[in-house]
């Protein structure tokens, strides 16, 4: 359960976030949607403590981020805008790594390695240095990595960025299935259809502000717009920044 | 500190997989500065002898004016030579080390019992002349007073009377502090050895992390930022020290080929030596790591970091050429400056003089307390948010 209230922060004089209130729950996908430069990667970063918000609150299972960060970041799998991984260790080792600073003991580590390198179908390159993978294997590994030790609440930022269709499913998929095992799944999104598909609660942020949070229906509903594509047109009230 | 050492065993093996690293480590940097010292020393000592030992080629205008002084020089193993046209501009232009001029009235003047003039032209910028101008010099001036004494014993008087007193030179240097007045820049050698061994790691760590955006991912894991800093500290010193090991191991084998027995001098490079300067470099590396690091952290790119890191390598130079240029006496002050101190104690060390337990616990403290301050500095700026950011 990650809750965020009244969140602010500005970078000078260009205010990224401008008073954001939302919640994502256990066992449901949340999408943060919004055009380039709404704020969405500021509020995760925020979220996951490498920013400090001016104003407001982030509660993760109920423990503040403000005051104590190092659980929050324990209870919190974080797949950032940035991914890079070591190329001189494989991805097994680049696993490995983020595994004992969070502090798991060896033989679990090996043991999830093994089951995450199953399920992300990473057997083929997961013992070769990471200099020269796809980005798919990037992206692959690097979610391996932040999900090492089995966390409650998982933050995407934009985790298809650049990857082609199959592993654009695959990450769906993948995403689907963290939602079964009952976490809180907190993705954000520039993309219509990627939200359309998965998401069980829609955050729409524009100019730093939230200015919708609701199920996909309601919101069309909401707005009297059959197509979400519309739906979010009105809400954010351009057509600037808009993907297909 | 658990996190910090998987940290650090994670940066020792991701940098020992890395070829140039290593290269620079365990190669470049401990043996490149000995090598080169080596050979320089080499060249300056083998010449010197040659100088001393072969003939010296003399050209002489107006040869014919002094016969008698010629043939002394020439008993002197001097190789007389004929005149250039223009001896000047031979001196100049490096053709002739030194050229003597002997005028047409020195023979008359010298048959009067006056004093003669001969003239030695030589350019006192060519330090590589100077041998040859000194030796000329002396050869002329024993000849001089040789003649003088024959004189005053033909008028019937002592040759003494000339002489109301006599200098006796006693050299109070030892052959230990005449070999390190030649080795005064070997502990730069080995503070550029912490340096260069050190300078791929404190940049690889930050500013190269943070450009293959691998540090963002790092911040998100629940370990506190100082134990990240001490493990990436730790490997970067780590490195450095054992680059200064390994060069004063690789001086310690190469120093045996010196010719240093031929001019009287032995280099006191023993157990001991490399233990005190282990101690004394130990807190050193630290610090420069730990400044490698900060300097490093506020690039924006690992290119600009390796400019300014290398840029920060001109700071160790610093006391070296002072110390060269202002030969001070030993202050115990000193020994509180960092860098200066490591640079004072390592040359007193070779040349065999002791260092007192006081002075090396003072370095060592000293330097140590430098290094916490820069750690804090770099922790405060471990802790920005622009950090992380590579974007």
């Amino acid at each position: 359960m990650i809750e965020v209230r009244d969140l602010h922060k500005a970078f000078g004089k260009v205010i990224a976030v401008d008073g954001a209130t939302f919640a994502a729950r256990d066992g449901e996908i949340t999408g943060l949607l919004g055009p380039n430069g709404a704020g969405k990667t500021t509020t995760l970063r925020c979220l996951y403590t490498l920013m400090q918000p001016d104003r407001g609150q982030v509660l993760v299972d109920g423990i503040d981020a403000a005051a104590d960060p190092i659980a929050v970041r324990r209870s919190l799998g974080v797949l950032p805008d940035a991914r890079g991984l070591y190329k001189r260790l494989s991805a097994r080792e680049n696993i490995a790594y983020f595994g004992r600073l969070q502090g798991i003991d060896e033989a679990t580590i090996r043991q999830r390695t093994d089951t995450a390198i199953a399920a992300l179908e990473m057997g083929d390159f997961a013992n070769r240095h990471a200099e020269g993978y796809s980005q798919g294997q990037r992206v692959k590994t690097a979610i391996a990595r932040a999900l090492i030790h089995d966390p409650r609440n998982v933050i995407l930022d934009e985790p298809t960025n650049g990857l082609d269709v199959m592993a654009t499913r695959a990450m769906r998929e993948f995403l689907k299935r963290l939602k079964r095992e009952g976490r809180c799944v907190l993705f954000s999104s520039h993309i219509m259809q990627e939200v359309a598909a998965l998401c069980d609660r829609i955050v729409v942020i524009a100019k730093g502000k939230v200015v919708a949070d609701d199920a996909p229906e309601v919101l069309r509903a909401q707005t009297g717009e059959a197509n979400l594509e519309d739906a979010f047109v009105k809400l954010i009230g351009t057509e600037e920044g808009l993907a297909a | 500190m658990k996190s910090a050492l998987v940290v650090f065993l994670k940066e020792v093996r991701e940098n020992l997989r890395d070829r140039r690293t290593v290269i620079n480590t365990l190669v470049t940097g401990p043996l490149f500065a000995p090598l080169i010292f080596v050979l320089l020393i080499n060249t300056l000592v083998t010449r010197e002898f040659e100088k001393a030992e072969k003939p010296l080629p003399l050209p002489v205008i107006g040869a014919e004016n002094a016969p008698n002084l010629i043939e002394a020089l020439r008993q002197q193993r001097v190789e007389i030579k004929p005149a250039p046209e223009d001896p000047e501009r031979a001196v100049r232009d490096q053709d002739a080390d030194v050229v003597l001029r002997i005028p047409k009235d020195f023979a008359a003047a010298w048959d009067k019992g006056e004093p003669a003039q001969v003239e030695i032209i030589h350019d006192g910028s060519q330090r590589d002349a100077n041998s040859a101008v000194g030796r000329l010099r002396g050869l002329l001036e024993h000849y001089d007073q040789r003649t003088g004494a024959l004189r005053l014993v033909a008028r019937g008087l002592s040759p003494a009377v000339t002489n109301p007193i006599v200098i006796a030179e006693r050299d109070q240097s030892t052959a230990q502090s005449r070999a390190s007045s030649l080795f005064s820049m070997l502990p730069y050698f080995f503070i550029l050895g912490g340096f260069i061994g050190g300078m791929a790691l404190a940049i690889d760590t930050t500013a190269g992390e943070r450009e293959r955006q691998s540090l963002e991912p790092l911040f998100a894991n629940p370990v506190p930022r100082w134990q990240i800093l001490s493990g990436k500290l730790g490997a970067t010193t780590v490195f450095a020290i054992t680059t200064v090991l390994l060069s004063i191991l690789a001086f310690a084998a190469v120093g045996q080929f010196l010719p240093t027995e031929k001019i009287g001098m032995n280099l006191a490079i023993g157990l001991p030596f490399v233990a005190c300067t282990i101690f004394v470099m130990l807190p050193l590396a630290l610090l420069l790591a730990t400044l490698q690091t900060l300097v490093a952290a506020f690039a924006k790119s690992y290119r600009e970091a390796q400019t300014y890191v290398s840029l920060l390598m001109f700071v160790p130079v610093i006391p070296t050429l002072m110390l060269s240029i202002m030969p001070f006496k030993t202050l115990s002050w000193m020994y509180a400056v960092p860098l200066m101190s490591q640079q004072i104690i390592i040359t007193r060390l070779l040349r065999g003089d002791d260092v007192p337990a006081s002075a090396l616990a003072l370095c060592f403290f000293c330097t140590g307390v430098a290094a916490l301050l820069a750690y804090a500095l770099t922790l405060k700026v471990y802790h920005s948010e622009r950090l992380a950011i590579s974007a």
